[in-house]
């Protein structure tokens, strides 16, 4: 890490240990930036974190290989209970598309779709279950779509 | 392995604790000491009666006061022992302080060979963090991690409650942390075989494993806990947290009014930070165990509040439970005390001088929660004396012979 932030030069670094970034995460986050570390330490603190942010029904992932090649993908579980009711929170996999088109490099379409999801999210008025509203899978997406379309 | 002992002997050295309960049925009595639950004597009477006798040594004690080791270590340590120090003359508190300084620049382990001597001397310390410098080469050891193996400090304790008087996002929250602490991710067993491939050993081994979980169920039994959490990741690492969560499900059998379940780790520090009403008493391995322990010190209002212990057969060694050295804020006087503190009356309950502890306890509790003269760490402006000061003024008013602040 120290070899590779003297090439790139202007990004500040520091590399606390990983008892002091679950602390200093839990009591405040934000000056924390871009966090690299290993394994172990990324699978616990990814999930500190989606704790902070509402949980893993909306924490998008992504997987990136050497060559460019990219799995995208939510980190939620199968859900089995509610699996092909119409009831399930689409936003970490449809966030974890967003990462895909920015990988891709279709930022335009990326940040289109994000921010229709944000302003859905923020408007509060259709909300699927998890986020403490009662509309469907379908109706949620439609919602998305609709300001998509008046973007346009 | 068990061994039987010859009653006559056994029943001199029991006859004062069990009282007149040995009596005339001494010779029905047999008593086995175990080496795995380590000193425990289970006495079974005629009367099927278990008693459970734990002989441990006395702590070093003469002409009434206690002897117990202080090492100030680097950072904040030596000014925040200095004000236990303080406050201990002031109350009067039957304990001598032998201090040892360990040196965390040098490279030789005379130092740390001292300290971890006087410990076994006296049998309890009060210490603060030793600093590890990382640009040192690697065969330079963690002196707090060799300090803990040494000494066999095989479970460290940390007892998170939430102080009303602080303000966290979360109220309420008690939870106890049993974390290993010999062996696991801290064995510092790792080599270079191959340049630029590191390996690194985590040793789990069903001994450690069984002796953590039973001072888990037991202390959870003492203190009227409902239930264990085992935290772990045995789904990936299925030998190493395979065995240790094995272990835990073995012990767990033998407390069948506790309640047992299992978690891992990334979930646990999800839900820790969103629901963290749910856990009650929580187990780990070594590594979990200081990545929980300080999500969970900063749900209740930052390093500067919660106190640890680190238990051993023999030994207590008490410390701030996140072991920070604290460098930044050294010598400001700006740091929290209550941690220090709060770890000082462990020591007192621990050396059964239990009237002084709760009193300093007190006083300590009310400054926060009453007074709420706080340090800069939990948003207030006040400054490690003037807490101290306070401290001290509220044990005054209260009554006790105290000398002069």
């Amino acid at each position: 890490l120290a070899d590779v932030s003297h090439v790139m030069g202007a990004i500040k670094t520091q590399s606390p240990l990983p008892r002091t970034f679950s602390r200093g995460m839990v009591q405040d986050p934000s000056h924390f930036d871009v966090l690299v570390m290993p394994n172990l330490y990324g699978d616990i603190l990814s999930d500190l974190c989606a704790g902070l942010i509402g949980g893993l029904g909306v924490t998008p992932s992504g997987n990136i290989g050497a060559n460019g090649v990219a799995i995208f993908e939510s980190v939620h579980g199968t859900a089995p209970d509610i699996a092909g009711k119409d009831l399930a929170n689409p936003t970490a996999l449809l966030l974890s598309a967003v990462m895909m088109l920015r990988h891709m490099g279709l930022h335009g379409h990326a940040k289109k779709i994000e921010t229709a999801c944000f302003d859905t999210i923020r408007d509060e008025k259709v909300l699927t279950k998890d986020l403490g509203g009662n509309a469907k899978c379908s109706e949620f997406t439609a919602d998305i779509c609709r300001r998509v379309q008046d973007m346009d | 392995k068990h061994t039987t002992i010859i009653m006559a002997t056994l029943t001199k050295v029991l006859k004062p604790i069990l009282g007149s309960q040995l009596g005339n049925t001494a010779k029905h009595v047999v008593i086995y000491l175990s080496y795995f639950h380590d000193y425990h004597a289970h006495v079974i009477c005629p009367l099927n009666v278990i008693h459970y006798v734990y002989l441990q040594p006395p702590p070093a004690k003469y002409g009434g006061r206690h002897t117990v080791a202080l090492i100030p270590g680097d950072g904040i340590g030596p000014e925040l022992l200095n004000h236990v120090r303080e406050l201990f003359r002031f109350c009067c508190v039957p304990v001598d302080f032998e201090v040892v300084h360990v040196n965390s620049a040098s490279t030789r382990e005379d130092d740390i060979n001292n300290a971890i001597m006087a410990i076994r001397r006296n049998g309890v310390a009060l210490k603060g963090n030793i600093e590890t410098n990382h640009t040192m080469p690697p065969n330079h050891k963690s002196r707090n991690n060799l300090l803990r193996t040494s000494l066999d400090l095989y479970a460290n304790m940390m007892h998170c409650q939430s102080l009303p008087g602080v303000h966290t996002r979360h109220k309420n929250i008690d939870i106890i942390i049993i974390r290993e602490n010999t062996e696991g991710e801290y064995s510092s067993l790792e080599h270079e075989s191959v340049s630029g491939v590191v390996e690194s050993l985590k040793i789990i081994t069903r001994n450690n494993s069984l002796r953590i979980a039973d001072y888990a169920f037991r202390l959870a039994r003492d203190k009227g806990r409902r239930r264990v959490t085992a935290v772990h990741k045995a789904n990936i690492m299925k030998l190493g947290d395979g065995l240790f969560l094995q272990c835990c499900k073995e012990v767990a059998s033998g407390y069948p009014d506790i309640e047992f379940d299992s978690m891992i780790v990334d979930n646990t520090t999800m839900q820790l930070v969103s629901k963290p009403h749910q856990f009650d008493v929580m187990l780990m391995p070594n590594l979990y165990g200081n990545v929980v322990s300080n999500v969970c010190a900063g749900l209740v209002g930052g390093p500067g509040l919660v106190p640890g212990a680190n238990y051993g057969r023999d030994y207590a060694v008490f410390e701030t439970a996140t072991r920070n050295t604290g460098k930044s804020i050294a010598n400001r006087n700006i740091a929290n005390p209550t941690a220090m503190l709060l770890a000082s009356c462990l020591m007192l309950d621990h050396l059964k001088l239990h009237d002084y502890a709760n009193m300093i306890r007190g006083a300590i509790l009310t400054t926060m929660n009453e007074t709420r003269l706080h340090t800069v760490d939990i948003g207030g402006q006040g400054t490690t004396s003037e807490v101290v000061q306070s401290i001290m003024r509220i044990i005054q008013s209260s009554g006790p012979l105290t000398t002069e602040i």
